[in-house]
């Protein structure tokens, strides 16, 4: 049990409940219910093991499916960013990625702000696709995508600069 | 063999993300196609105390708008009573009263997703159970789905699995009450045949053919109308009267004949 574990175990928590007590009331224009989880993806360690941080996305995609009442779409979506994180970061950070000593300090902002928004685009592409399920609805499940996204976004850039992790 | 387990090796984490999904997916369709899941929902202990706590808070904020609600409730109903005729009121003897309501109070609220749950604070030890009636003070909100201990699930008029028998007011035309999940203003009346004469405002009420809501539980009115592509039946927007995104109070009902009705009738199938 080390202090990045001890981190992340909290951080898991809290934005469980950040997510399912405030931001999945807000409904602000009366459907926007962003997803600020997901910037949980954006703290996590990036040289950790890939089997653990997949294991540990689908928990919480899970526990927060159970508090949503929509099972196992947020763990659906969630695993698949954790899957996917690799490959967007090289996308977003080029080779810098594949050297030893890689960590946020040395990328610039837009690069993060890149990274983030695959993230959240990836993330709310399969949620919104897989809850409505219906190809007849492609312009709805698109509208709430962007709608959503966007808000997603720019609260996940607010938290970031918020709470920036000074150690990583 | 060695091959088989290096390749296997090499893409483990692939196996492990198709894992994961699957197991996900397959959560997903279930959640699709069949009831709410019976251990994973807001209902069970955990879930259920973190709401009630958020709620606890939460619910400070606008207790005197709730409170004038449900003044105004009463003032409708305490019309209504000293209006009605003497004799025509029950004697209060509650074993012969069809019908039991009980009042709850919401700790998590939804309407925006297509399949939306609202998790209630009353439980099995309050007598809530499975298949129970909620309504609002203006109108009706959906069905009992899953109960713990404590807290209860209600599928919400605003799912796409909800179907409710409904009928348009003062006539005995019903048809089925379903959700397109496009506005949470609306819900939608379908299957009234084309010769029933409509008008936009009418009210349209529960029907007396199912034994989850008494009769006559007010709905909403309607918004607009068309025939569907067959042609041969309306289609009837249907604006609600409860505002579904700022509910506080709820009451359960329960029919005490539905045990006997639901028997005789499945006795009547076979």
């Amino acid at each position: 049990m080390n202090n990045t574990v001890i981190i992340n175990i909290l951080r898991f928590a809290l934005l469980v409940l950040t997510q399912v007590l405030i931001f999945n009331n807000l409904n602000f224009l009366g459907f926007i219910n962003p997803m600020v989880f997901v910037i949980f993806f954006y703290w996590y360690p990036i040289k950790g093991n890939r089997a653990i941080f997949m294991l540990t996305a689908f928990l919480l995609g899970l526990v927060i499916d159970i508090f949503s009442d929509n099972l196992a779409l947020h763990a659906l979506a969630s695993v698949t960013v954790a899957y996917a994180r690799p490959a967007v970061m090289r996308f977003c950070f080029g080779v810098n990625y594949d050297f030893q000593n890689f960590s946020f300090k040395n990328t610039t902002k837009v690069q993060r702000i890149t990274f983030l928004a695959i993230i959240v685009l990836i993330h709310h592409l399969i949620f919104f696709s897989f809850e409505i399920l219906s190809i007849t609805h492609i312009l709805l499940i698109l509208k709430k995508v962007f709608a959503t996204g966007i808000v997603t976004l720019i609260l996940c850039i607010l938290f970031s600069s918020l709470f920036s992790p000074k150690s990583e | 063999m060695q091959r088989i387990i290096n390749f296997v090796l090499r893409y483990r984490n692939a196996f492990l993300y198709a894992f994961f999904a699957f197991i996900a997916l397959v959560m997903t369709f279930r959640s699709h196609s069949y009831h709410q899941s019976k251990f994973f929902n807001s209902s069970r202990w955990v879930t259920g105390s973190i709401y009630g706590a958020g709620s606890d808070v939460s619910s400070y904020f606008n207790l005197q708008e709730e409170n004038q609600r449900l003044t105004e409730e009463n003032q409708r109903l305490r019309k209504i009573l000293f209006n009605s005729q003497e004799d025509s009121i029950q004697p209060l003897d509650s074993t012969l009263a069809v019908y039991e309501v009980l009042n709850a109070r919401l700790i998590k609220n939804s309407f925006t997703s297509p399949r939306n749950y609202i998790t209630i604070d009353k439980g099995e030890e309050d007598g809530v159970h499975q298949d129970m009636g909620v309504i609002t003070t203006d109108g009706i909100l959906g069905i009992v789905e899953n109960v713990s201990k404590n807290f209860a699930t209600v599928q919400s008029v605003l799912n796409t699995k909800s179907n409710i028998n409904a009928k348009i007011k003062g006539t005995e035309y019903f048809g089925s009450l379903v959700w397109d999940t496009k506005d949470y203003t609306e819900v939608q009346l379908i299957d009234i045949a084309r010769l029933v004469p409509l008008v936009v405002g009418d009210t349209i009420v529960t029907g007396g053919m199912s034994s989850i809501f008494p009769e006559n539980v007010p709905i909403g009115t309607i918004k607009k109308y068309d025939l569907n592509a067959s042609k041969s039946f309306y289609n009837i927007d249907v604006e609600l009267f409860s505002d579904m995104a700022n509910i506080k109070n709820v009451y359960l009902i329960e029919n005490k004949d539905k045990e006997e009705i639901q028997e005789l009738e499945a006795r009547t199938i076979e």
